[in-house]
């Protein structure tokens, strides 16, 4: 089982699109490019702060707005490891997978957390924080293949026999 | 058991005999939508896959507005990576200039009752008004589908909603689904099929359906569903038989009914920065604004122009207020009908068709303190201009009150 430990980022509830990439920055021509405007309606710092494998915690409905995908991709491009969320809003829920970006659904250690916590997280089993262990549900099967391959190009790559197996 | 409405669509679309709600299929959509901000994504993706043709371009539809007219130079470049596409892969249906994609989609044939229609915007739920199951995606899984014509989806719970009687004549359907998101809340319908029915929904017009179905994606619904009825066949040029097959069995199962008495509905705001932050426009009343935007595929057609230009008839506006038709046809029939010039001869300014000011992008941006009230589908954050400006969503006549008022106002 993959396991993996990083720093917290803590955000509130209905974090929306637009707030993780707004629309003035999308016609930018790259993700890179995009990056350092993350989250900046919010806090136009936290860009600069985040470290490769920190790990994002948020309330509610994480994701909601636009169909954007480039909001994962900042996410990741950011070095986020995976974000832990109460719920997530569906077109973010899916261009997650497909970029291969880890969400996990928990509705527990919202309440527990401070900005700064580390947090180890078992892939599919539980997440554990401060010594006290929260329980996650696996994905769906098709939902884990794609994830697995790496995100939807690859796994397309791979139908189309442009990548290995 | 029954069905409902999107297992109906779904049933037919996949040739199942049944299916429920968590179980995952793989549809073959009828149309999918790409709009300018994503095109240049959606062709690299489809290239990185491995892809060298579209699996059919006939049901391809690439339309420009969020960047029409361009604001920026860079913007041009979205343009040429759609035209090169286009011609690369054959594509025949593109709009450069027509208007905003939902309303191009209904109004132009292209979704019809009954299909299954996906768009790289989250406004795509907006063809369930037509009694189509449509819903927006990101631009990695529309190039999938470019290649390989499907897409896998999981079969939604649905939410019955249930409007009963006449509105006031004060309240639109805007106040409707404004109303509904106060008491879903913006998660409420999260991965869920909305289905409207009742007396109140019969007896609206299919631009007000779209109204509706267009921000049932701000509860998180999938898609929001209106059974087909004789005003939809004459709009999506149909007959009653085509679409006799597409309603919901009387024991179909819902996860829950919502109930609402058209009488009891009230003119609302969506106050910032919530598009569930639900308020009376009386509790509101007085409070001075900046801006009036009028417009939009939420609210920028027809019927919204009349309204506002009925209320605006022979006065002035008291602040700067915006005019965007949701296409060019509704355009040049606003202009037929006189609306156009008696909302310029009140002060508006009249902008072409395109999502430039409610994207923040261009006509008529914000700044930091200023508040506006507007006919849109988005109060977030930095949605119209800076990130210090306050949006307050509202109906057209609501909005067109405001305008003259300076403040807002009850209409």
């Amino acid at each position: 089982m993959e396991q993996f430990t990083g720093k917290v980022w803590v955000l509130g509830d209905d974090i929306d699109t637009d707030i993780i990439i707004p629309t003035e920055y999308l016609a930018l021509p790259t993700v890179e490019d995009m990056k350092p405007y993350g989250f900046s309606p919010l806090r136009p710092e936290l860009a600069g702060q985040i470290r490769k494998g920190d790990i994002l915690v948020a309330g509610k409905n994480f994701g909601c707005g636009s169909s954007r995908e480039q909001a994962p991709e900042i996410i990741k491009a950011l070095g986020i490891r995976c974000v832990i969320a109460k719920s997530y809003a569906r077109i973010f829920f899916r261009n997650s997978i497909n970029n291969g970006l880890l969400l996990i659904e928990n509705s527990q250690v919202q309440e527990d957390v401070k900005e700064g916590d580390s947090i180890i997280v078992k892939v599919g089993e539980s997440i554990s924080l401060n010594g006290k262990d929260y329980p996650i549900q696996p994905l769906p099967g098709n939902l884990m293949e794609i994830l697995e391959a790496g995100g939807l190009v690859a796994a397309m790559q791979k139908r189309n026999g442009i990548r290995r197996a | 058991m029954g069905n409902t409405l999107i297992e109906k669509i779904i049933m037919k679309n996949t040739g199942l005999k049944d299916v429920a709600p968590g179980q995952i299929v793989t549809v073959r959509p009828d149309r999918v939508m790409i709009h300018d901000i994503f095109i240049p994504f959606v062709a690299e993706k489809f290239e990185e896959m491995g892809f060298t043709k579209l699996d059919d371009p006939d049901k391809v539809v690439l339309i420009y507005d969020h960047l029409v007219p361009a604001s920026l130079v860079e913007d041009i470049r979205h343009f040429k990576i759609g035209d090169a596409f286009a011609e690369k892969y054959g594509l025949t249906h593109v709009h450069r200039s027509d208007g905003i994609c939902h309303q191009l989609m209904t109004e132009q044939g292209y979704a019809k009752p009954g299909n299954i229609v996906f768009g790289t915007d989250s406004h795509t739920t907006t063809y369930g008004c037509v009694g189509c199951f449509s819903t927006g995606i990101g631009y990695t899984e529309m190039a999938s589908i470019l290649g390989t014509g499907e897409l896998w989806v999981r079969v939604p719970e649905t939410i019955k909603v249930e409007l009963e009687g006449a509105l006031p004549d004060n309240v639109m359907a805007k106040d409707v689904i404004l109303t509904l998101l106060g008491d879903l809340h913006s998660d409420g319908a999260t991965y869920k099929a909305l289905e409207f029915t009742g007396s109140g929904v019969d007896a609206m017009s299919v631009s007000s359906r779209m109204t509706i179905s267009n921000m049932a994606v701000e509860a998180g619904a999938k898609c929001c569903l209106f059974r087909p009825d004789e005003k939809t066949c004459e709009y999506s040029k149909v007959s009653m038989e085509d679409v006799a097959w597409l309603k919901a069995d009387p024991d179909a199962s819902y996860e829950r009914t919502v109930h609402y008495d058209a009488k009891d509905i009230k003119p609302v705001l969506a106050a910032p920065s919530r598009v569930d932050n639900i308020h009376k426009v009386s509790e509101l009343e007085g409070t001075p604004i900046d801006q009036v935007f009028i417009g939009s595929c939420t609210n920028g057609r027809l019927e919204d122009l009349a309204a506002a230009a009925k209320i605006m008839g022979g006065k002035k506006v008291a602040v700067r207020t915006i005019v965007t038709p949701a296409s060019r046809d509704i355009y040049k029939a606003a202009l037929k009908a006189g609306y156009l010039e008696t909302l310029s001869k009140a002060g508006c300014i009249i902008t072409q068709p395109g999502c430039g000011l409610c994207c923040g992008r261009a006509g008529g941006i914000l700044a930091d303190g200023e508040k506006v009230l507007a006919t849109n589908n988005r109060n977030f954050l930095g949605r119209m201009g800076s990130s210090k400006v306050e949006i307050f969503l509202g109906s057209p006549k609501t909005a067109a009150c405001s305008a003259i008022s300076g403040r807002i106002t009850m209409p």
